[in-house]
């Protein structure tokens, strides 16, 4: 039962994500009491464990359990043939003989031109071959099966999936009549009329996401276990059969540290190691940084293209590049170090599952960087507050100190009691590795190096890497993808890139671009780290091209999803926030910067409504008049113009966020209620 | 503004003249004008005439009238004043208690009467009047796709114009469509600041950015200008001032403001000055926190223990629609300046004194610590 044991492993996870989420961020003095207590934490971070869906994960993967479904199931047809559906493979049927294989395509062509573009191709694929290629039977099923992942009420806004705007206006309109609560987060925004920010100011309520209305999903309400189990299968099989069976293991890696680290030159050297860098190219970067008298700049251009970056040698923005080990498809992204750079490294940091951080082993350079003002501190606290929760420290440039075993240790420790004590990362989950990034020692291979070799037996680079454990990608989710870039393609379509969040997406699907509250065609998905071009899961880096849409509808920070499920957009809520070491302390009307993946935002905390113990969440006062460094509060933010976010409890990637100002990170937060 | 006329008695009752010459000396008025007020200026009235032969005409006469203020009106962007009131002072065009609409306007003189001129009032006056307190500055602050194109005068940043552009990022093999956005980006800034900034004015022009966008920007714009042989950009190259931000968002004006290298250039500007001390008050909040207070209760609780050292006050606070509101703001105001106290008057057009506005309005730096107000619950007010 390997898979079993793999779900599991997963699962654990996800446990102690939730249990630690509290603990970064610590200052020392309180560092003694840093779990939080089971009941606060309960109410505000979304545990899936608790639910019955990790039991009904497994048994869906159980033909027998199938079979006896389907034998009682004449009263739900309508479910069950979804049901029966999705578990029959999706592959092209390899054992088909030459008259099935054209009886099928002639099939799929009679679907396709009467669906048009409103119902993905698998699904079109799937229904044929479940009606035996006859073209009316699989009408028939497909027009039966609503192809959402949600409950089965879903089918009443699924029906004429190809809806136009107006009728999704439309529909939301009446889906929302039935609650007033959902009004200003949909409608608003589709209804230009309507002021958002004053009708949206009254209102949050515990059913406040349209999602929720529409059809209460099964990881977010308490639906009976059979109906999770229908609902849950869908996606979760499909992941499976993709990813599982024949893939490697998605891991979304972040490369962190103070400025002139070595990041970007480790990186390039571990890809060109891996082969990712023909010879060619490297040779290539090698006479021209000499041109320029950046020599020793040569591995860092792999990743730093722009003109600026290499002239300077300097990363300013994330460089993303893939490479696989044994067992995993590696997605890297490589953040700036520079101080000013911090909003770039927080777009890289939020797509990242695992962090390397790296640091600069010289003596004065290790202790510049890790002094307040360097940004290894930051850094930490930061990828951890994104949901980071597995590190490896890479002590790099260890050749300037001659790989004295002594200086490795010394800095393995004064790193290790930081992130324990103050990042709030478990010291089992944190490795320490001497590397150089220059000479490549201790990358892909065992030392070479005598002196290292002498007293270092742990494992490389690579080998690190390689246990990395990929965190459980909430696939059965509604689908949230968070755009991080908008560029042009080749053709007239718009290409976006960005994170699967939560859910999958298909090609073929039409779905709703929020805020903008614009629909479009998702043409075609292709990811970073996975082969498949037709389906992105959650957790996958994608690149999206969109049809029937302008660039100018989408910008950073928009977020696809689909058109019965849009995610909420707000411009007021209510936050819990964890400040870090600040040098000012944060009052009502205090203006900062909302980060939140790659969007970033003036916004201004409006209210403080209590300060709350760091751990227990207990209210120590209300209405502070001020909040000090290291402290914790309830307050209430807005945001310049409405931006889509989720409650943490929900879809933690979307829930939370840092706030920055001067230049500094002041605190980083969780949505625990939309206003 | 220049003041022409002026004649106030002992108990406050007067008027004065005043001439905006500015954009900014409408905000001024604004500031001074209150509900109750009477306002006399040249104005343009519409009047039906009748002819002997029963027909009638309309046409437009200049003429001046003085009305009594009923509505305020200001648009902060057009810099525009509109007051709406009934006629006062009968003549050949307008009977008693007509209504009428008067339009302020820039190098029109116009006279203001109050019932009681404050000590607020009056120093909004003077103040407005000194010439030594202007210092017209330009500021844009950008980051890679986002800028703020802002005009900063002594009373007010007017953000003229925000610039957004998106700009792919860097891919792999492929920088290009970065490049290209970026330059698309600098020209529209480069656009914004030839139609928005009047070289002739402005003394100096800040480009504040985080990184290397400033000096990226300032060179392609050089660059640009010197291809297009632009004059006005060439001729101008010494008012640019590079600093750096922590970010394009307008609130990094404050880092911008509190900048040496800006403060060595240009004496001290009325919004550095607010900068500073709200500043102040926040280093003390962090220090002292029982000598540091906000909101109308505790600072006046502060007042009456003669404890206040320094009084910031948002000049909306000034602008109440009920007179009994603003009469406790002045009272307060001068309260302290009788305890030997220091008052600061935030414009709430400075980024200071917006984010002054969003903590209640008032804040206060104590002398001496007082510990049991802390305590006390802090009302909702505002
Ligand atoms: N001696 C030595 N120098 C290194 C090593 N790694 C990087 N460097 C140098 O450190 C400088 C900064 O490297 P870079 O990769 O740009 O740092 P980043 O800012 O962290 O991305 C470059 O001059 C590199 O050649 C190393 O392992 N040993
Ligand atoms: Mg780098």
């Amino acid at each position: 039962m390997s898979r079993h044991r793999s779900v599991r492993g997963l699962n654990y996870d996800e446990e102690y994500d939730d249990y630690y989420c509290d603990a970064y961020g610590h200052s020392v003095e309180d560092s003694a009491n840093f779990c939080a207590s089971p009941g606060f934490e309960q109410q505000y971070m979304f545990d899936r464990s608790k639910s019955t869906a990790m039991g009904d994960y497994i048994v869906g993967t159980n033909p027998d359990e199938e079979d006896d479904d389907d034998d009682d199931s004449d009263g739900k047809d309508k479910a069950m043939s979804r049901r029966r559906l999705d578990s029959v493979h999706v592959e092209f049927p390899s054992n088909l003989s030459p008259t099935s294989e054209a009886r099928l395509k002639e099939c799929l062509e009679v679907l396709r031109d009467i669906s048009g573009e409103s119902i993905p191709e698998p699904f079109l694929l799937n229904a044929a071959i479940e009606a035996n290629y006859d073209s009316n039977i699989a009408l028939q099923i497909l027009h039966d099966k609503p192809r959402n992942t949600e409950g089965p009420s879903i089918d009443i806004v699924r029906e004429g999936s190809d809806a136009s705007l107006d009728d999704l206006k439309a529909k939301l309109e009446t889906i929302c009549r039935e609650d007033k609560s959902a009004r200003p987060k949909v409608l608003d925004k589709l209804a230009p009329s309507t002021s958002r920010t004053a009708s949206s100011s009254k209102s949050g309520s515990s059913c406040s996401t349209p999602r929720m209305i529409i059809s209460p999903s099964p990881s977010l309400s308490k639906p009976s276990p059979r109906e999770s189990h229908k609902a849950k299968l869908d996606p979760v099989a499909e992941y499976e059969k993709e990813r599982k069976s024949s893939q490697k293991q998605c891991l979304n890696m972040v490369v962190i540290g103070h400025v002139d680290a070595g990041k970007s030159t480790l990186m390039g050297h571990l890809l060109f190691k891996m082969g990712q860098v023909n010879q060619k190219t490297m040779h290539k970067y090698e006479q021209e940084s000499k041109k320029v008298g950046k020599q020793s700049f040569a591995f860092a251009w792999v990743l730093d293209e722009t003109g600026e970056e290499r002239t300077r040698g300097i990363t300013m923005d994330v460089g993303l590049s893939k490479f696989e080990t044994k067992t995993k498809s590696v997605t890297l992204l490589d953040a700036p170090g520079h101080k000013d750079f911090i909003p770039n490294m927080i777009t890289g940091a939020s797509q990242a599952d695992v962090a390397l951080l790296v640091v600069d082993a010289t003596r004065g350079e290790f202790e510049t960087g890790f002094e307040s003002g360097g940004q290894t501190r930051e850094h930490a606290l930061l990828a951890r507050s994104l949901g980071v929760l597995q590190m490896g420290v890479v002590v790099n440039k260890l050749d300037n100190e001659g790989w004295s075993k002594q200086r490795f240790e010394e800095i393995s420790h004064k790193i290790s009691a930081f992130l324990t004590k103050h990042v709030g990362l478990r010291d089992a989950d944190v490795v320490y590795i001497p590397c150089s990034g220059l000479t490549g020692e201790n990358l892909i291979s065992p030392p070479t190096n005598d002196a290292l070799k002498s007293w270092y037996s742990g494992p490389c680079l690579v080998d690190v890497i390689e246990k990395f454990r990929p965190p459980e990608r909430p696939v059965s989710k509604p689908l949230r993808l968070s755009v991080t870039d908008v560029f042009k393609g080749v053709s007239s379509l718009v290409n976006v890139s960005g994170k699967v969040e939560c859910g999958f997406v298909q090609a073929g699907e039409r779905l709703l671009i929020m805020p903008q509250a614009e629909q479009c065609i998702l043409k075609a998905v292709a990811c970073e780290n996975a082969s498949s071009g037709m389906t992105a899961f959650a957790g996958d880096q994608v690149v999206a091209s969109l049809a029937g849409i302008e660039a100018q509808n989408v910008s950073l920070g928009s977020v696809l999803c689909e058109p019965q499920c849009p995610v909420p957009v707000a411009t007021r809520f209510v936050a819990r926030l964890v400040v870090f070491g600040i040098e000012i302390p944060i009052t009502r009307g205090f203006p900062v910067i909302f980060h939140q993946n790659s969007m970033s935002e003036q916004a201004m905390v409006v209210k403080l409504i209590a300060s709350v113990h760091r751990s227990t969440g207990e209210i120590l006062k209300n209405k502070p008049r001020c909040l000090l460094k290291n402290s914790s509060a309830l307050v209430v933010l807005e945001v310049a113009r409405p931006i889509c976010i989720e409650l943490y409890k929900d879809v933690k990637e979307l829930g939370r966020f840092t706030l920055r100002c001067s230049g500094a990170t002041i605190a980083a937060g969780m949505i625990t209620e939309i206003l | 503004m220049k003041q022409t006329y002026r004649d106030i008695d002992k108990d406050g009752k007067g008027q004065v003249s005043l001439m905006p010459e500015e954009s900014e000396d409408l905000w001024h008025a604004y500031n001074l004008i209150a509900i109750g007020d009477c306002v006399t200026a040249s104005t343009i009235r519409k009047v039906q005439q009748e002819s002997a032969t029963g027909s009638s005409t309309s046409s437009r006469v200049r003429t001046t009238l003085t009305i009594q203020v009923e509505a305020i009106d200001f648009d902060t962007q057009a810099c525009a004043l509109r007051l709406k009131g009934r006629n006062t002072v009968e003549n050949q065009y307008v009977k008693m208690g007509a209504y009428h609409t008067l339009d302020l306007e820039q190098n029109r003189k116009f006279t203001l009467f109050k019932v009681h001129w404050d000590s607020v009032a009056i120093e909004r006056v003077d103040s407005a009047c000194d010439p030594t307190q202007h210092a017209d500055l330009a500021a844009v602050v950008m980051q890679d796709g986002l800028a703020f194109i802002c005009l900063v005068t002594s009373a007010m940043t007017l953000v003229r114009n925000k610039v957004e552009v998106q700009i792919p990022r860097k891919r792999k093999g492929n920088a290009q469509q970065h490049e290209k956005g970026l330059h698309r980006f600098y020209d529209t800034v480069i656009q914004g600041i030839l139609r928005h900034v009047n070289f002739e004015v402005v003394k100096c022009v800040l480009i504040a950015s985080p990184g290397f966008v400033k000096d990226q920007f300032y060179e392609y714009m050089m660059q640009q200008a010197m291809k297009s042989d632009n004059k006005v950009l060439l001729d101008n190259r010494g008012k640019f001032l590079l600093v750096h931000s922590s970010s394009g968002f307008k609130h990094a004006l404050k880092e911008v403001l509190m900048d040496p290298v800006v403060t060595m250039k240009l004496a001290d500007t009325k919004a550095a000055g607010e900068v500073k001390s709200l500043e102040a008050f926040y280093v003390m909040l962090k220090t002292e926190p029982s000598r540091a207070f906000y909101g109308l209760k505790h600072v006046q609780k502060a007042n009456e223990a003669q404890a206040i050292e320094t009084l910031m006050v948002s000049d909306s606070l000034f602008r109440a629609q009920e007179v009994g509101k603003r009469k406790i703001y002045v009272d307060l105001v001068d309260s302290v300046r009788d305890n030997g106290g220091d008052v600061k008057i935030f414009s709430s057009l400075h980024v200071s004194g917006e984010q002054l506005d969003q903590l209640t309005g008032v804040a206060a730096i104590l002398r001496f610590p007082m510990p049991d107000l802390e305590e006390e619950e802090i009302s909702d007010e505002d």
